[in-house]
């Protein structure tokens, strides 16, 4: 196990190595555009541009800059924004990452959870009108558009019943953890079950596939011919072997949300998240930004593809030796 | 005779799918004794694994119809309790199924599964169990068991599976072991081994077994009974020499004749009988269901003949007069000239 920890570790620093190098040379070495004018700044005095040449090496060979923009992006964190001149790019990312890990955390956890239930209840019910009834309100979940669900969702909690039921319920936005965790899972809570129903749907339905086609394998009947309670089936057995299925789609979802996937749930509950900040970006091609949230971006996706990794070899030893 | 273990009576065991009617099993009535070995013969489809699948109700079907009963030490199997049920099977009566590679659950190891079934019918501690688990898989033939108890299943080859499945079986001390073609998914050196290995191990616990099979060579090497069955009847039912020796159906005469060559080259299977079996889905009953693949048909194979017994013990359901079945044997079992 810790060698296949340390294998795929070693292969998640070579992905990111490989994304920087890409990024790097799609923003840098496109013919046509001058990266120096890009990240001086908009209007910038030619005093800046031949500063900014030099700082980045931009008249040396092309690895001689991509080491100097890697250190000014993770050594000296000194980029600026190119529209709003003199603002740093790194803590501006720095901000918003708690953010959207915060959202997608809570929601894949209230996702994974509501699928597990659905799909366990309904290959336990199968055959029964609970079984599609359930499958049936996944899909309807799947199916609403997250903006419109957001929005309602805001309509009702925030103005309609704002002054009755939902009186509990703070105004639109982030408060960070260190202001308690109260505060921060209630700003959250609405987000979070609006970002659950869109996956939730397809979670249970996958396992539930998975898990009745689990049901006749062999190994569930020698289950039962052992004399196991069906219960004790359902869980050790079934649904232990279909969890390997949902962990791969779940390494891509939740990478992908991570990335800025998030985006909508994320404008429409005022959330200044890594997707926001993206979309921001590339809005006004502020490119030393675009760059910081790529890199920073993939960071952790690798490093969420790198946990779901270790998550699959917990999951299903015949991984462990490959 | 002391009362038997397993006493079935007029099974019959049933599919409504949406092309009509499915029937498995048709009205098949046997015993096992304590310590007895039945091999059940049979092609392909004859309903061998639907009828010992059902008294255990471990086909998961709910279009299944299940008629008759199945007296397990007295008890009938087919309308005890789930709960009842549960208790019976892997403690009483345990099974092994064709395939070992598929029989295991891949994510936990050799000792979780034996002592699952262990802890599942008596309360051990775990180490206890694995304990117990170490020795069990001794018992089957595993070289160091100590270590091989913390093995995946996709670290054991396939006879080594098999193995570790039939150490799980027999952990609980099973009074019936019920073995669903344990070795045809293996080559022929490990089936040797296996069916070895099932001989000595029934010597020693005692327990009975059921032996599924198409082949009757492995019949002929280890049951004391056989029991043939073709399209969800028995054919052919007796104590292993006299089916051997003097087999009485046709259909036996059939699968006599494919007896594998005992060099240990493999021939296909059952090379030996022209035609298909019957489809189980044909309403149309009512008559020998191998008179459309025998050489001996006739009028007289329909309506459906009743198991005679002709000599004590030997029961077959043909209605060839008795006087000349040896004559007709002799002449059904010399190969026929292939055609150029
Ligand atoms: N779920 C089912 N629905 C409909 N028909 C079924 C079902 N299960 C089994 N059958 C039918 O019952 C018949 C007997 O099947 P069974 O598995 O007992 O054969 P078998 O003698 O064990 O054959 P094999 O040597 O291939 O294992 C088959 O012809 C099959 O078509
Ligand atoms: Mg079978």
């Amino acid at each position: 196990m810790w060698r296949f920890a340390g294998k795929r570790a070693l292969a998640a620093l070579l992905v990111l190595f490989a994304i920087s190098v890409l990024v790097f040379l799609i923003f840098f070495a496109t013919p046509g555009i001058d990266p120096a004018a890009r990240i001086a700044g908009r209007n910038a005095s030619q005093e800046t541009l031949t500063q900014v040449r030099a700082s980045f090496g931009f008249d040396r060979p092309i690895w001689v800059q991509y080491g100097l923009m890697m250190q000014h992006l993770f050594i000296n964190r000194d980029l600026t924004s190119f529209v709003n001149r003199g603002s740093q790019v790194i803590p501006q990312v720095m901000q918003a990452i708690p953010v959207t890990l915060s959202l997608v955390f809570g929601a894949a956890l209230i996702w994974v959870v509501l699928a597990l239930i659905m799909g366990v209840a309904a290959t336990a019910a199968r055959g029964t009108v609970i079984d599609p009834l359930i499958l049936v309100i996944g899909v309807i979940g799947v199916s609403l558009p997250v903006f419109w669900l957001g929005e309602v969702v805001n309509l009702v909690t925030q103005s309609r019943l704002h002054d009755t039921v939902f009186a509990w319920v703070p105004q639109l936005g982030y408060v960070p953890l260190t202001d308690g965790v109260g505060p921060w899972a209630l700003h959250l809570l609405f987000p979070w079950l609006t970002l659950a129903v869109l996956y939730a749907g397809i979670y249970a339905r996958v396992l539930r596939s998975e898990m009745v086609a689990s049901m006749n394998e062999d190994y569930v009947r020698m289950a039962r011919a052992k004399g196991i309670g069906e219960t004790r089936v359902l869980i050790r057995h079934s649904l232990r072997t279909s969890m390997i299925s949902i962990v791969s789609l779940f390494g891509l979802d939740f990478g992908a949300l991570i990335g800025g996937a998030a985006l909508l749930t994320e404008v429409v509950f005022g959330l200044q998240g890594v997707g926001k900040l993206t979309y921001d970006s590339l809005q006004n091609f502020d490119l030393p930004v675009i760059l910081a949230c790529v890199l920073y971006a993939s960071f952790f996706v690798v490093l969420a593809n790198f946990i779901v990794d270790l998550l699959y070899a917990w999951l299903d030893p015949r991984v462990r030796h490959v | 005779m002391s009362e038997p273990l397993l006493d079935v009576r007029d099974l019959r065991v049933s599919f409504r799918t949406r092309t009509g009617v499915v029937t498995a099993v048709d009205g098949i009535s046997f015993t096992v004794g304590p310590g007895d070995v039945v091999g059940l013969v049979g092609e392909s489809g004859s309903g061998k694994s639907v009828s010992m699948l059902s008294v255990l109700g471990l086909i998961d079907n709910p279009n299944c119809v299940i008629e008759g009963q199945a007296l397990f030490k007295g008890r009938d199997l087919l309308t005890m309790s789930d709960d009842e049920l549960r208790a019976v099977r892997g403690q009483e009566i345990a099974m092994i199924f064709q395939d070992p590679m598929t029989a295991l659950t891949p994510v936990y190891t050799a000792g979780w599964h034996i002592s699952e079934q262990i802890r599942a019918h008596e309360k051990v501690s775990k180490k206890a169990a694995l304990a117990r688990a170490v020795q069990l898989l001794d018992a089957v033939g595993i070289p160091n068991a100590a270590d091989r108890v913390n093995s995946y299943p996709h670290e054991f080859s396939g006879g080594m599976r098999q193995r570790v499945v039939i150490a799980m079986a027999l952990s609980c001390n099973p009074s019936l072991l019920i073995a669903d073609e344990p070795t045809t998914a293996l080559d022929v050196t490990i089936q040797a081994q296996i069916l070895e290995l099932l001989k000595s191990l029934q010597s020693e616990f005692g327990s009975s077994i059921v032996l599924i099979t198409h082949d009757m060579g492995v019949v002929s090497q280890m049951s004391d009974r056989v029991m043939v069955m073709y399209g969800g009847r028995l054919a052919e039912a007796g104590p292993r020499r006299e089916v051997m020796r003097n087999p009485l159906h046709p259909y036996t005469w059939g699968l006599m004749a494919s007896i594998p060559p005992t060099d240990g080259t493999r021939v296909a299977r059952l090379a030996a009988i022209p035609g298909a079996p019957i489809s189980p889905g044909d309403p149309d009953r009512d008559h020998c269901l191998f008179s459309a693949r025998c050489r001996f048909v006739s009028d007289a194979c329909r309506p459906q003949p009743e198991l005679v017994e002709h000599i004590p013990g030997h029961f077959d359901s043909c209605v060839l007069p008795f006087a000349d079945r040896v004559e007709l044997r002799r002449q059904a079992m010399t190969p026929l000239e292939v055609a150029p």
